[in-house]
């Protein structure tokens, strides 16, 4: 019964109707605005699970697919479907909605209706990105979805929101927009003009097409993610971004730059992502390393984690490039197979890793309006319940076993031994780097003696905020210690995927 | 030849909307102050009428009248349909601005109507005379509308300023027509085409194509024939240059297609590099300069600039996807510029025009619906999706691409983006800074209704574009 309905359509709608209404309905007091909000994305999570439970693990093919002709002149169409690379990420994407709202709740002073609605639209843009199957439905919601965190960071942030969101609006545009040319131009490659995202796989392109339809790809997704030097927008939009629009950027919007090489550079350019994986490698490596230590240098606590984001996302940049260094050794793909997967396992972990210390910081700063890592000191003689989740978070963030953090990186660093010793040598160093950062600013944070008279009077967690935190912790937790049903469901997908990318397409 | 009954009917708009602008003259000389209202309905309903003319005597078929000077067909059609459209919502706009400055007169309907009637012809003309007659028509009336606001000084410098220099345009036009005709020995558009295919030595029609060139690149506002545009944008009074930028565009777009398409396609090689040297220079010029401006019409005259180089690029693609993309992008731009100009106009009231770009501060503490709709105006024109304004530039680089100038279609987006800061800055006054003035907005409900209108149809088009898209591959082919 369940798959009659078109879950897919209703994800992404629900969250944006349920915005429109807020803005309308919300706008004479805010409490309906919270209330609002928090039935729409409850119930788009509800709406996601069947995703999981009605999800069959044994095939690559596209699931809860649905197709209707939308620009029939241009054959551009209303394509939804999720593989197991992209089912996680929806699932994550409405849970971690759902947290924000939470935890938003009658925070906001200003026009909370708005905020919100921002949210919930935003939601809804960010499944469809996930599950577009069109290039032009991904596009225009790739595109659409930068205008509510635009006003997010712009309308709520810090002091200096307008220079840090519009650096981020400009950045990804100027990104972005060379992917459209790229995707028109495979469009115009396709026999009968289709922008079919699974079309474009199977374009026979020529060595040169493709090194150019890559680079412009790499452009769009490198500034998503971001990766080493096209990062430098993401710590001052985190810096001056309200709570909840850190933990969506940090959560999801990164996510969705390493989910287009999967969807696409990879399989529509696998030559020249073999020919040019080196460079990606290179980066990732540089934002492992050198970006770690940048973070052991932050005062700011919002930036420090920033900056530990984008070592994160170092990893899944070098997990998903690590395959053809490895089908060279060995000549099999399988022994890939793990780079790939603990990188989307990485991308999920990190989701909830990022969103819960962003949610942590918010907590403090809530009480204190300081980010200052100095103005803290002896948190945990005043939050004792506090300070355990935020000790079991940045041990996550470095890494430990038990918790998601270890899987993915763990993966990571052992397809990457298979590759070579020096790729393993220095993503490893994230485990002493990850937790010299992560641990240090713990350490000056939460314990020692009581810093000052703002910490001396610090109140305990709410109920509210040990919902949203403790949820995250049993997430971190869960796939930390059992990640097989994770790893179980992108399985199909992700050898399907590595078994296209080892023939070359010219 | 004797000229079939049928020529008639097939003009009865043109011919319709002519008696109407006499007979508004006439009534207007007679009636009140307190009734010009009567003037202002009768120009509307004749809008309305018009509309209902062109759309019943439609074929769809191309037919050429009275000895091969006139044509009816697709494009044409569905350019008048939006020119009418266009200037309905003009007056629509207007009203109120002209209603509190006491220049609520019959003259600016009736030089509107003249001016309608000059895009029509122009739209319209199979021969290198009917282009000129139409193109006279509509510029002699803009002229005289930019200098309406007689009492202000800085709208008769502008009048002046375009008067001179669209003088010399035209006369540029002139001269090249002067030449091709000296080679073809013929001003119907269609013989001109023929004859130029067979020539021989194409130097001559090549000297007349730059002429013609240039004028058409005046009155569409490409650099390096722009210069008017800011000037005339910023001094006429709001309800002028509301007209100026909308509806008088589709003619310049039909004027391209008339001499370049129709009469030069056998010099493409030829106007293609001309063109694309036109465009490279307005996206630039464009959309850098606009990032300087301070005043929101200046800054939206630099914008119109960079969108005529946009719109170029499709025209220089020279094919029909590349000209029902121009064709679109034509007609979607005039209904972002009514949009944003008709927020000036919301905004402004007796005494206080909403003219530079501070005064848009804040607009979200003062009205959210409008500032909302605002923000849908600036992210169409800045071309992000949902809004039309996307679907336009994707047009426009499918074309583009297709006839393999990969390059120039990097290039346009590059400029788009640094276009899309200054669009931001409104969006940034409106959203993220605190309101100067607290007055309320005064418009009348009619006007709030069409501006929302409006701006939700960007919106709209922008979800659903397919049939509009359809209409102008439709009308092009």
């Amino acid at each position: 019964m369940i798959s009659e309905l078109p879950i897919l359509s209703l994800l992404v709608w629900t969250p944006i109707i349920g915005g429109l209404l807020i803005l309308t309905a919300g706008a004479k007091g805010s409490d309906g605005a919270y209330r609002l909000a928090l039935v729409f994305s409850l119930a788009t999570l509800l709406l996601s699970i069947p995703l999981y439970t009605d999800f069959d693990v044994s095939t690559h093919l596209m699931q809860f697919e649905e197709f209707a002709s939308w620009i029939p002149v241009l054959n551009i169409n209303y394509h939804l479907g999720i593989d197991g690379i992209s089912m996680p990420l929806i699932l994550l994407t409405s849970f971690v909605t759902v947290l924000v709202v939470i935890a938003s709740w009658k925070m906001i002073e200003y026009r909370a209706a708005q905020y919100m609605a921002s949210f919930l639209i935003m939601e809804g843009l960010m499944i469809g990105v996930f599950s577009a199957l069109d290039a032009i439905l991904f596009y225009v919601f790739w595109e659409a979805m930068l205008i509510p965190m635009f006003l997010i960071i712009g309308i709520w942030g810090g002091p200096n929101r307008i220079y840090a969101t519009i650096k981020f609006f400009l950045y990804t545009f100027l990104g972005s927009v060379f992917m459209l040319v790229a995707l028109v131009y495979l469009y115009l490659q396709t026999s009968s003009g289709s922008f079919e995202v699974l079309d474009f796989h199977l374009l026979s392109l020529s060595y040169t097409e493709q090194m150019f339809i890559f680079v412009a790809f790499l452009v769009a997704f490198a500034v998503k993610i971001p990766m080493w030097p096209v990062h430098t927008w993401l710590p001052d939009a985190h810096v001056e971004a309200p709570t909840g629009g850190s933990v969506i950027l940090a959560a999801i919007m990164l996510k969705i730059g390493a989910y287009g090489f999967l969807r696409f550079s990879l399989p529509i350019t696998p030559d020249a992502s073999h020919a040019l994986d080196w460079l990606i490698i290179s980066l990732s490596l540089i934002a492992v390393v050198y970006i770690s230590f940048v973070a052991i240098a932050q005062e700011d606590m919002k930036k420090l984690i920033a900056y530990s984001s984008i070592a994160h996302m170092g990893f899944v940049t070098l997990g998903i490039f690590i395959p053809f260094t490895i089908y060279e050794k060995s000549g099999v793909m399988s022994g890939a197979i793990l780079g790939v997967e603990g990188a989307i396992v990485q991308m999920v972990s990190h989701g909830f890793i990022s969103a819960a210390l962003f949610l942590c910081v918010g907590v403090m700063y809530e009480r204190v309006h300081s980010r200052k890592i100095r103005d803290y000191g002896g948190v945990v003689n005043t939050m004792p319940v506090f300070a355990s989740f935020m000790v079991l978070f940045a041990l996550a963030n470095a890494g430990l076993p038990g918790t998601s953090g270890f899987v993915g990186e763990f993966m990571v660093i052992l397809s990457s031994f298979k590759a070579n010793f020096w790729f393993a040598f220095f993503a490893g160093t994230t485990l002493i780097l990850g937790a010299a950062y992560s641990l240090w600013m713990v350490k000056r944070v939460i314990f020692g003696a009581v810093a000052n008279d703002n910490v001396a009077s610090l109140k305990d967690l709410q109920v509210r905020e040990v919902i949203v935190l403790g949820s995250l912790a049993v997430m971190v937790l869960l796939v930390g210690l059992w990640p097989a049903p994770l790893v179980e469901v992108m399985h199909a997908s992700v050898e399907q995927l590595l078994e296209h990318i080892s023939n070359p397409k010219f | 030849m004797p000229i079939p009954v049928m020529d008639f009917t097939l003009i009865a708009p043109e011919i319709f909307i002519l008696l109407m602008a006499c007979l508004i003259l006439v009534v207007d000389a007679y009636i009140g102050d307190d009734y010009r209202d009567v003037s202002y309905v009768l120009t509307q309903v004749t809008f309305i009428v018009a509309a209902w003319l062109t759309w019943g005597s439609s074929t769809g078929e191309t037919e050429v009248l009275f000895s091969g000077t006139y044509v009816r067909d697709a494009m044409g059609d569905v350019l008048k349909m939006f020119i009418y459209l266009a200037s309905f919502v003009v007056f629509l706009y207007s009203r109120d601005y002209l209603k509190t400055r006491k220049l609520f007169k019959g003259e600016f309907q009736v030089l509107g109507l003249f001016a309608v009637l000059g895009m029509m012809v122009l739209v319209s003309a199979h021969s290198l005379l009917t282009v000129y007659l139409g193109l006279e028509l509509l510029s002699l009336s803009l002229y005289a509308m930019v200098a309406f606001n007689r009492d202000s000084a800085q709208s008769c410098e502008a009048a002046m300023k375009y008067f001179v220099l669209g003088a010399l345009a035209s006369g540029l036009l002139l001269y090249g027509m002067s030449i091709l005709y000296g080679t073809t020995g013929s001003l119907d558009l269609e013989v001109i085409s023929n004859q130029v295919a067979a020539l021989e030595n194409p130097l001559p029609a090549m000297l007349a194509l730059m002429f013609i060139i240039a004028a058409i690149a005046f009155k569409l506002g490409a650099v390096p024939f722009h210069m008017w545009i800011p000037d005339v944008y910023h001094g006429a009074s709001t309800p002028v240059t509301l007209f100026l930028g909308t509806a008088p565009k589709l003619a310049a777009f039909a004027l391209a297609m008339r001499l370049l398409v129709d009469g030069l396609e056998p010099l493409y090689e030829q106007w293609r590099d001309v063109l694309i040297l036109l465009a490279v220079l307005s996206l630039a010029i464009g959309n850098i300069v606009a990032i300087a401006q301070t005043n929101i019409k200046r800054m939206l005259a630099y914008s119109t600039i960079s969108h005529v180089g946009f719109l170029l690029l499709g025209i220089l693609a020279g094919n029909a996807a590349g000209y029902s993309a121009s064709m679109f992008y034509a007609i979607t731009y005039v209904l972002m510029a009514l949009g944003a100009f008709g927020m000036i106009l919301l905004l402004s009231r007796s005494g206080f025009e909403a003219e530079e770009l501070e005064d848009f501060k804040g607009l979200n503490d003062k009205s959210p619906w409008f500032a909302f709709m605002m923000l849908i105006l600036m992210f169409s024109m800045a071309g992000v999706p949902p809004t039309v304004g996307f679907y336009s530039k994707l047009l426009v680089l499918r074309a583009i691409i297709d006839v393999d100038l990969i390059w120039l279609a990097a290039y346009a987006v590059t400029f788009a983006v640094i276009g899309v800061f200054y669009y931001l800055r409104v969006v940034r006054l409106m959203y993220f800074d605190k309101p100067v003035d607290t007055s309320a907005i005064e418009s009348r409900m009619d006007m709030r209704m069409a501006l929302s209108i409006n701006s939700l149809a960007i919106l709209l088009l922008g979800i659903f574009p397919g049939s509009l898209i359809a209409i102008c591959i439709d009308a092009i082919s």
